[in-house]
């Protein structure tokens, strides 16, 4: 270990290209992404209708509660679903996804295990309408969703709740992703201040390499145990040119994509984040920057989605010397 | 590009913010620090006689004219039902009290507040007299004077050093057969500096009689010294009619200048003229305040000495306010720190002002602390969020209610200005204090909370600063600077402190 490292830690983290939240503010998301076009994705309804008019595979819509009086019919509107997952549309960090389980007779079983009635779903859905969980705490509307059943390829390494995929894309390309696995700590959810491990993947062919937990390198599932490197995602080329068309679909240039894999339909774009986190950098022992400049530098992008999603791999492969099996 | 444009604005916001304080300090004389104090004296002229009931009252009352060395702060008449006129015509001043019909005795006030202060305007050179004319002495003293005037002129080179000579002699302790002919038959210090100007004439040199208030303390019935002045070719020395020596004493200002009575009061009898003086410290900032406004200045009219007191007061805590805003932009964008609101701690800084700090943390935590105890009972009601923060509202109102009586029944005067923390700012507080708590769990909301009340706590102690107070007041220019402080943080890209922490694995491979 460099001792000018501990020293200096700015001017090695810039060696590094870690991108600091300074200034993924300030040289990213305020001149690539255009205020007008957030709420296509900070509104998980509009982000769906578009995905879905574009025919970007998403997890359907089963109901959407907007009014506070539709809470009263709950009991209708959830009786076809065996399974579903509530979700804000208006959410940000995970936070108010409840994902649940009919197991008959009025009760529901959450994921996390919890048992619960119409009441408490009908406070919880009220709680979103009121916009507890929305940003600036804006009245929101309550999405009642298919839930994913997901591929058995992580089952080893996931702690109830989902795992997915988060990228990031600049100017249509994909440049960096991870794969984001839920622990008892997060509760199921997928988000890595919640909790949750932030595992690697590598670009080039879909395959995770060391993953991060709290801020610090992790390679075993802190709950199964499992190793968390070397797995290979499937449907790898499909996920990244889905990525890549979402990108387009929302028309920002610095947006963070979610990927989940359904056992049945393949990948499914679960939403979109116009201010993604940086633990990704973590996670993958790389910084965004160099991927990042290279693509500021072009002066066009190739328009179809197969130049792009080489031009990813090759970016990739260009900045990736710091992987470490 | 936008970084180019913003630093190009910071230059010039900086340039515009400290060449007005430049400006402000190097010609007006604002002081730069709070601490200065300037020396007011308050001299105040009472004139009193019995009016006569058949004809109208006409009182002149010599007055000083923007006497050397000092600024007039503030200047006025007290004259009842009187008409008041003043005279300026280039040399003297003069206030002029007329009524048609009046009885009884009258109290006319003339008040002026004198600043000391060395920047003060010299008074513009004044016109060269008229050629002395030659006086008659009475024919007894004639031969004393011109023995006098000989020995003086014998003894001197020029017009200044032939005016101390003979002025010394005339003076002299031990005086000779004709000086002691010369001074005996004088009684007044009037006539004294009468038979001084006579002699001066005799000798051909122009002089006249200046009258002087002499600033004492605690002076009650004061009257003006009369002083000589004598003109030299370029302008007017002024000479001790004491003792010769050539100098204006320390202390004093020329109420008039000239032979003229200082006070004519036509209708009047039994009249007479009283000077008080005293003197206090006043803000340096209001004396040059006044006397950037005396120079006419036109920056002074915007400034914010001109409002009403209460008002200036208002903006005295509000200008503060840039100052904790930009301690947020630091803490946040170049440290990382996390609180509750964006603005939240400076509010609570603003309110820290009354309660002070150490009552201030207590209050706050106790009321916070009150606050998320019951907010945690409403989580089990199961309220809506808009009348369940509406609930946290009232109750942090009853709760500041409670302390602030509790605290008053106990004697703690500082416990009941729990009333000026900002309510809605302590609600949101609690509001989203329990909600990091149901989420991310206790350790993580105290972590917040606490770290809100240190930024609370540093922005309290530099926006208590005098120095820093002061300088935002009298120079709110100086805001620009801050602004473009602001504006340059808005384009900083560095990593945040947080950050090298946050990504320290990254350091270590």
């Amino acid at each position: 270990m460099n001792w000018r490292h501990w020293l200096m830690p700015g001017r090695r983290l810039r060696e590094l290209g870690i991108l600091g939240m300074n200034q993924r503010n300030a040289d990213f998301i305020l001149p690539y992404n255009a205020r007008a076009r957030y709420p296509l994705v900070d509104d998980k309804r509009r982000t769906k209708d578009l995905a879905a008019a574009a025919g970007i595979a998403v997890p359907p819509l089963y109901a959407v509660v907007e009014i506070e009086h539709q809470v009263e019919e709950l009991e209708t509107l959830l009786e076809p679903y065996p399974e579903f997952v509530i979700k804000p549309a208006h959410g940000a960090g995970g936070e108010g996804i409840w994902v649940v389980a009919n197991t008959g007779s009025g009760r529901f079983r959450l994921a996390s295990g919890e048992q619960v009635g119409f009441d408490e779903l009908g406070y919880h859905i009220s709680s979103i309408l009121s916009g507890l969980y929305s940003l600036g705490g804006l009245p929101d509307c309550a999405l009642i969703e298919y839930r994913v059943r997901f591929d058995p390829v992580f089952d080893a390494v996931s702690y109830q709740g989902g795992p997915d995929i988060r990228t990031i894309v600049f100017r249509g390309v994909p440049v960096m992703a991870m794969l984001r696995l839920p622990t008892r700590e997060s509760g199921g959810k997928a988000n890595l201040h919640q909790g949750a491990v932030g595992v690697g993947v590598d670009l080039r062919d879909g395959q995770t390499f060391s993953g991060v937990w709290r801020d610090k390198p992790l390679h075993l599932h802190p709950d199964t145990g499992n190793a968390v490197s070397r797995i290979q995602i499937p449907h790898w080329d499909e996920i990244l040119s889905l990525t890549a068309r979402c990108c387009d679909l929302v028309e920002l240039g610095f947006v963070g994509v979610d990927i989940v894999i359904d056992r049945d339909a393949g990948p499914l774009m679960l939403e979109m984040n116009a201010r993604p986190g940086l633990s990704i950098q973590l996670a993958n022992k790389a910084g965004l920057l160099p991927r990042l400049n290279r693509l500021r530098r072009l002066q066009r992008v190739p328009p179809s989605i197969s130049e792009r999603v080489s031009l990813a791999k090759r970016i990739a492969d260009a900045t990736s010397e710091l992987r470490t099996d | 590009m936008h970084s180019l444009h913003v630093k190009v604005l910071a230059v010039l916001l900086v340039a515009i913010g400290l060449s007005f304080c430049y400006y402000k300090v190097t010609r007006l004389g604002l002081p730069l620090l709070p601490t200065e104090d300037a020396e007011v004296w308050t001299v105040e002229a009472r004139i009193e006689f019995k009016a006569r009931t058949t004809i109208p009252v006409k009182v002149q009352l010599a007055i000083p004219k923007s006497p050397a060395g000092y600024t007039v702060v503030d200047e006025n008449f007290v004259s009842s039902n009187y008409g008041l006129t003043t005279e300026d015509d280039g040399v003297h001043r003069t206030a002029m009290w007329t009524v048609r019909r009046t009885k009884g005795y009258q109290v006319l006030y003339y008040r002026i507040h004198l600043a000391r202060d060395p920047m003060a305007v010299p008074a513009p050179p004044q016109l060269a007299p008229a050629p002395a004319t030659v006086p008659e002495l009475p024919e007894v003293l004639r031969p004393a004077a011109q023995a006098l005037l000989d020995e003086a002129k014998s003894k001197s080179a020029d017009v200044v050093s032939f005016s101390r000579e003979l002025l010394t002699r005339f003076n002299d302790a031990d005086p000779d057969a004709n000086v002691s002919l010369l001074r005996q038959d004088l009684q007044t210090p009037h006539e004294w500096v009468r038979r001084e100007i006579d002699l001066l004439a005799g000798g051909g040199v122009p002089a006249r009689t200046i009258h002087l208030l002499m600033l004492r303390d605690g002076v009650r019935h004061g009257d003006l010294t009369p002083w000589i002045e004598v003109y030299d070719g370029h302008g007017w020395q002024p000479f001790n009619p004491r003792s010769g020596e050539a100098a204006l004493p320390k202390d004093c200002v020329v109420w008039q200048v000239g032979e003229g009575p200082v006070l004519d009061v036509q209708g009047g009898r039994f009249v007479k003229v009283e000077y008080s003086v005293s003197r206090h410290t006043q803000d340096m900032a209001v004396v040059a305040e006044h006397r950037a406004r005396q120079m006419g200045s036109r920056i002074m009219e915007f400034s914010l000495f001109s409002l009403p007191v209460q008002t200036q007061n208002v903006y005295r805590v509000l200008l503060l306010a840039p100052i904790g805003a930009l301690l947020i932009v630091i803490l946040r964008n170049v440290v990382g720190v996390n609180t509750f609101g964006t603005f939240m701690p400076v509010l609570i800084a603003l309110a820290f002002r009354e309660t002070k700090l150490q009552w201030g943390l207590i209050l706050f935590t106790v009321v916070v602390a009150l606050g998320l105890a019951i907010r945690f009972y409403l989580e089990y009601l199961k309220l809506l969020l808009v009348p369940r923060l509406a609930a946290v509202l009232t109750i942090v109102i009853m709760l500041m209610a409670v302390i602030s009586l509790l605290t008053h029944k106990l004697g703690i005067d500082r416990g009941v200005s729990v009333a000026l923390f900002p309510m809605v700012i302590m609600a949101m507080t609690i509001e989203r204090m329990s909600l990091v708590w149901e989420e991310f769990g206790a350790r993580e909301a105290i972590q917040q909370g606490f770290g809100s009340l240190t930024v609370a706590a540093l922005a309290f102690l530099l926006m208590s600063d005098k120095l820093l107070g002061h300088l935002v007041f009298v120079f709110p220019e100086l805001l620009l600077v801050i602004l473009a402080a602001m504006l340059l943080l808005g384009r900083y890209t560095g990593y945040r402190l947080t950050e090298l922490w946050r990504f320290r694995a990254a350091l270590r491979g």
